[in-house]
């Protein structure tokens, strides 16, 4: 399979049934995490052709062709996100970092000004065991300001 | 109380901030050899059977199949996979694989493969054949059921380290019964008198990094497991004793964490991939899904507690008994201590008391075991015991703050209860009223259910709860700091706490750079290998804080005072006047010196001997020439080592209110606000405190709302997945309001207690309460679903 990873050509071979998330770490691409079996937790995001998606699910071979970025695909705009989830202790065990990272960076770009209501809707599938969300909501605050 | 304090108490990022989030290859799961066999594990469909026969040959004819593994091939012996000091408390009651299987998930075979592929194959092919017996699914019934004979444990290896009170015929694991005074004649004679009984039901730590580990033999031949664990040495020798292999052998290392809660305070996947590697010699990966990591890891004990509560016409408690049962699972890990802690850490913050009584039994069930969950106990018993006191609180008539004021315990009294300790800060009586003014208590709170209507037939109501954990296990865990200063000028800190997300690399090199003077920056954290790391018994039992925090500051200091001396020596003058200011040794001013030699009176020799101190003002050495000195083979090498074990475990305290709103035609709940007043005495680190405790907060309201392990008739466990086992999203929870109330704590370092668990306690009592304050339905069991809410309405 040939695809596009963080601007990078790749040509692996992938089996039928495996989920682009195993390709991606396979590719080294480390960021991408699992934190379930049932498509619940987020963990895993990474974009497709820009929009997001779960890798977990994403059969690799669909994206054959196109481009796939991960958190390190954008390094700019992470730092960005990192250093005011730093500075606020919002990042405990870090596990569900890069992909709530990567649904807040497409926020970002899909959506301007928006209310609470709607960056919460936005990020509901990003999971978070440690943090509450309390303080990922005050660096969200800051983001646009 | 000093608090002008620098790098402490301030707002600092984690250490590892950018790694962990950047996705840096700094986890269990990104370290795995190449070559490292897939190891999957066969898993009993029964919950209690014998296994009569395990057949491997169709299956090890799979290609890439290296290993199948039964109870026939590893170690007879019974071992505890319970992260805990030796000795202790904790039966030996497991092997890595039994001939009886004890719940559903029990595992039965061991396969190592090389790909995951050939691993599941092969387990399709393993043909076991089982006698299937009757489990012991109601923990209410494990004693009734012994006597016809579903005994969980009847195995004649079955060893107690210690005397608990067991009884394995009548599938009793511990029990015990302390107090004092009279309960009977003082519960007697009090005006409300109480006898409640509530459930708590099993729950998932839910940590978003599922169990993992893997193994290999490393240059010295030692078995070596790297594993997402918060017990790195007791997983040295536990699998030592389950390999019966010398602790000599045996290396652990613990990479970047994804979350614990408890959850890795017990060996789960460890065995399994070290056997593999201790009978193949080839490097080997477990790793849990979702559903492995909920159905057989470990869960939340639940317990039954019934208290009876006696108090004055004031409020005053005078009378009060806890009493838990407690269903331990199949496996008794950690089931004494946490028994132990539902009354431990409920019962001395009603201090007041003539008479008070805990008995705690404990018993084994076909079910997932328990093991260690945040608040450990202490979660299930406040519950149970603030749930009373609201109740106390409407029947009286009084405001359930002003009881929680009336009947707190005061610094300087011992606490019975809780082992006799006395108390020394506290500041739990603040918690309470700047809770109260956050949420607005006093317009807010009416004493009346239906009192705050909001919609045709929705209400709010109000409830609030306190509570308090430990800092540690007193007189038995020990932590070790080593701090030496590099040749480089800086540090380097050498811990064997577990760094499972909660930042402690960082506050504990806060402190060590506090003490020393510098930046954290300054401090470089060594995390944990027990090949190089000194010993500490791990993370758990809040004690990182603490006990390690009391290591650090300790062998800071005395690195501290072993730079000075050397200082002085190079310097050529007396410690005593030798400073540091983190950067530079100096010989103190000659200020005053300078200023006494233009004092007239002064003869010759006095002011050549002023003239010399002033010159001397001028001598001074760098951080990184002591460093370099210390490292050329002239001078002794700097640094220290200090290990500290708490000769108290200073409770932490929280007040935690909540809003509800309900609607009476469904029975649907809604968390308005959710606030909780923290002391645990000087914070160490403002960000990481506030964001655990908004966490703890969160799992806390999962817990009173959602949350429920649910285990169907034939012992399968229906919610084995994140859409069966609902953890809030950030939908569900409200804004979480968190404030400090600091006292300071004269045992702590820098005057700081724990913070870790405390914080997952109050959210359910108080939640609980607030139903019953805004629809008058009283709940009696976790979690309050809409269901439960609307039946106990239609019921009234
Ligand atoms: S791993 Fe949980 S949604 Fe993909
Ligand atoms: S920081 Fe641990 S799961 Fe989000």
């Amino acid at each position: 399979m040939k695809f596009e990873l963080n601007g990078k050509k790749i040509d692996i071979n992938v089996a039928a049934d495996e989920p682009l998330l195993e390709v991606l770490r396979r590719c080294n691409c480390y960021s991408v995490r699992s934190g379930c079996d049932t498509s619940n937790c987020g963990i895993c995001t990474v974009w497709v052709d820009d929009r997001p998606i779960l890798s977990c699910s994403y059969p690799a071979a669909r994206a054959e062709g196109k481009k796939v970025t991960t958190i390190e695909g954008v390094p700019a705009e992470a730092h960005e996100v990192m250093e005011l989830l730093a500075n606020e202790g919002a990042d405990q065990c870090g596990y569900c970092s890069p992909g709530f990272i990567m649904s807040v960076i497409a926020m970002k770009r899909d959506l301007t000004n928006p209310t609470e209501q709607e960056i919460n809707e936005y990020l509901a599938g990003n999971l978070c065991r440690c943090t509450g969300y309390m303080s990922q909501a005050r660096v969200l605050e800051k983001l646009w300001s | 109380m000093d608090k002008n304090f620098k790098v402490v108490n301030q707002h600092i990022a984690k250490t590892d901030a950018f790694s962990i989030m950047g996705g840096a290859p700094v986890y269990t799961g990104d370290l795995v050899p190449g070559d490292a066999l897939t190891v999957k594990i066969l898993r009993s469909p029964y919950a209690f059977a014998k296994v009569l026969e395990v057949k491997k040959d169709i299956a090890m004819k799979v290609p890439g199949v290296v290993c199948i593994l039964s109870h026939e091939d590893v170690p007879l012996h019974r071992m505890s996979a319970a992260g805990s000091s030796y000795p202790g408390n904790n039966p030996y009651d497991r092997r890595i694989l039994d001939s009886i299987v004890r719940y559903v998930g029990d595992p039965v075979a061991i396969i190592a493969a090389e790909d995951e592929k050939a691993a599941e194959k092969a387990m399709k092919l393993v043909k076991v054949s089982y006698e299937v017996m009757e489990p012991v699914l109601d923990f209410e019934k494990a004693e009734e059921m012994a006597a016809g004979g579903a005994v969980v444990h009847p195995e004649d290896n079955y060893v107690f380290q210690m005397d608990i009170g067991g009884d394995l015929q009548k599938n009793i694991l511990s029990q015990d019964a302390i107090g004092e005074g009279d309960f009977e004649a003082e519960y007697n004679k009090c005006e409300f008198k109480l006898d409640e009984t509530y459930y708590t039901c099993a729950n998932q730590q839910a940590m978003m990094e599922t169990f993992r580990s893997f193994s290999y033999y490393d240059q010295s031949g030692r078995l070596t497991i790297v594993s997402s664990t918060q017990i790195t040495f007791h997983v040295r020798r536990l699998i030592a004793q389950a390999l019966g292999l010398s602790q000599a052998k045996v290396r652990v290392i613990k990479p970047r964490i994804g979350g614990g809660f408890g959850a890795k305070q017990s060996m789960v996947t460890e065995p399994y991939a070290a056997v593999v590697t201790w009978k193949t010699g080839r490097p080997a990966y477990v790793c849990f899904d979702r559903h492995e990591s909920f159905a057989c890891g470990n869960t939340r004990h639940g317990f039954r507690v019934r208290v009876r509560l006696g108090a004055d016409r004031t409020g005053l408690v005078k009378a009060l008994w806890v009493d838990s049962l407690q269903n331990v699972g199949a496996y008794g890990e950690h089931a004494v201590n946490v028994a132990g802690l539902s009354g431990h850490k409920t019962i001395p913050l009603y201090a007041k008391t003539s008479a008070w009584k805990f008995t705690e039994k404990s018993v084994y069930t076909n079910t997932t075991p328990g093991g260690a969950f945040r608040g450990f106990g202490a979660t299930q018993g406040c519950f149970a015991v603030e749930s009373t006191v609201n109740k106390l609180a409407m029947l009286a008539g009084l405001d359930p703050t002003e009881i929680r004021l009336k009947n707190l315990p005061e610094v300087g009294q011992p606490m019975p209860a809780y082992y006799g300790e006395i108390l020394q800060s506290c500041a739990l009586p603040d918690c309470i009223r700047t809770g109260r003014k956050m949420i607005d208590w006093d317009n807010k709170y009416k004493s009346e259910p239906f009192s705050t209507q909001v919609g045709p037939h929705r209400y709010r109501g109000l409830g609030m709860a306190v509570t308090m954990q430990g800092s540690g296990l007193t007189n038995l865990d020990c932590c070790t700091v080593t701090i030496r200063l590099d040749d480089g000028g800086f540090y380097t800190m050498g811990i064997g706490a577990s760094d499972m997300g909660t930042g402690c690399d960082t506050i504990l090199a806060q402190m060590a750079a506090e003490v020393l003077q510098c930046d954290v920056d300054r401090i470089v954290v060594n995390g944990v290998d027990t090949t190089s790391s000194p010993y500490d018994k791990g993370s758990y039992a809040s004690s990182t804080t603490y006990v390690t925090g009391n290591a650090t500051v300790r062998a800071a200091k005395q690195l501290l005072d072993k730079m000075m001396a050397e200082a002085a020596v190079q310097l050529g003058v007396e410690q005593s006047e030798v400073e540091f200011d983190g950067d530079r040794f100096f010989v103190k001013a000659g200020e005053e010196m300078l200023q006494s030699m233009k004092n007239a009176g002064l003869n010759t020799y006095e002011k050549t001997q002023a003239k010399e101190g002033a010159e001397s003002e001028e001598r001074s050495l760098s951080l990184e020439e002591l460093g370099v000195e210390s490292v050329n083979g002239q001078r002794d090498f700097l640094t220290a080592t200090v290990s500290f074990s708490g000769q108290s475990s200073p409770p932490p305290f929280v007040a935690g209110f909540a809003e509800v709103e309900v609607d009476t035609e469904t029975g649907e709940i809604q968390l308005i606000d959710l606030v909780g007043v923290v002391d645990c005495g000087t914070v160490i680190n403002k960000n990481l405190a506030q964001v655990q405790a908004e966490g703890g907060f969160m799992q806390g309201a999962g817990m009173a709302l959602y949350e429920q392990v649910v285990i169907a008739d034939d012992g399968r466990l229906s919610t084995d997945s994140f859409m069966q086992y609902k953890i809030p999203s950030r939908l569900d929870v409200p804004k979480i309001r968190i404030a400090f109330e600091e006292s300071y704590e004269p045992t702590g370092p820098f005057g700081a207690k724990s913070i870790g668990e405390v914080v997952i306690n109050t959210p359910s009592p108080a939640i609980i309460s607030a139903i019953k304050n805004a629809v008058g339905a009283e709940i009696h069991s976790l979690p309050a679903t809409a269901e439960k809410v609307y039946n106990a309405l239609k019921n009234k």
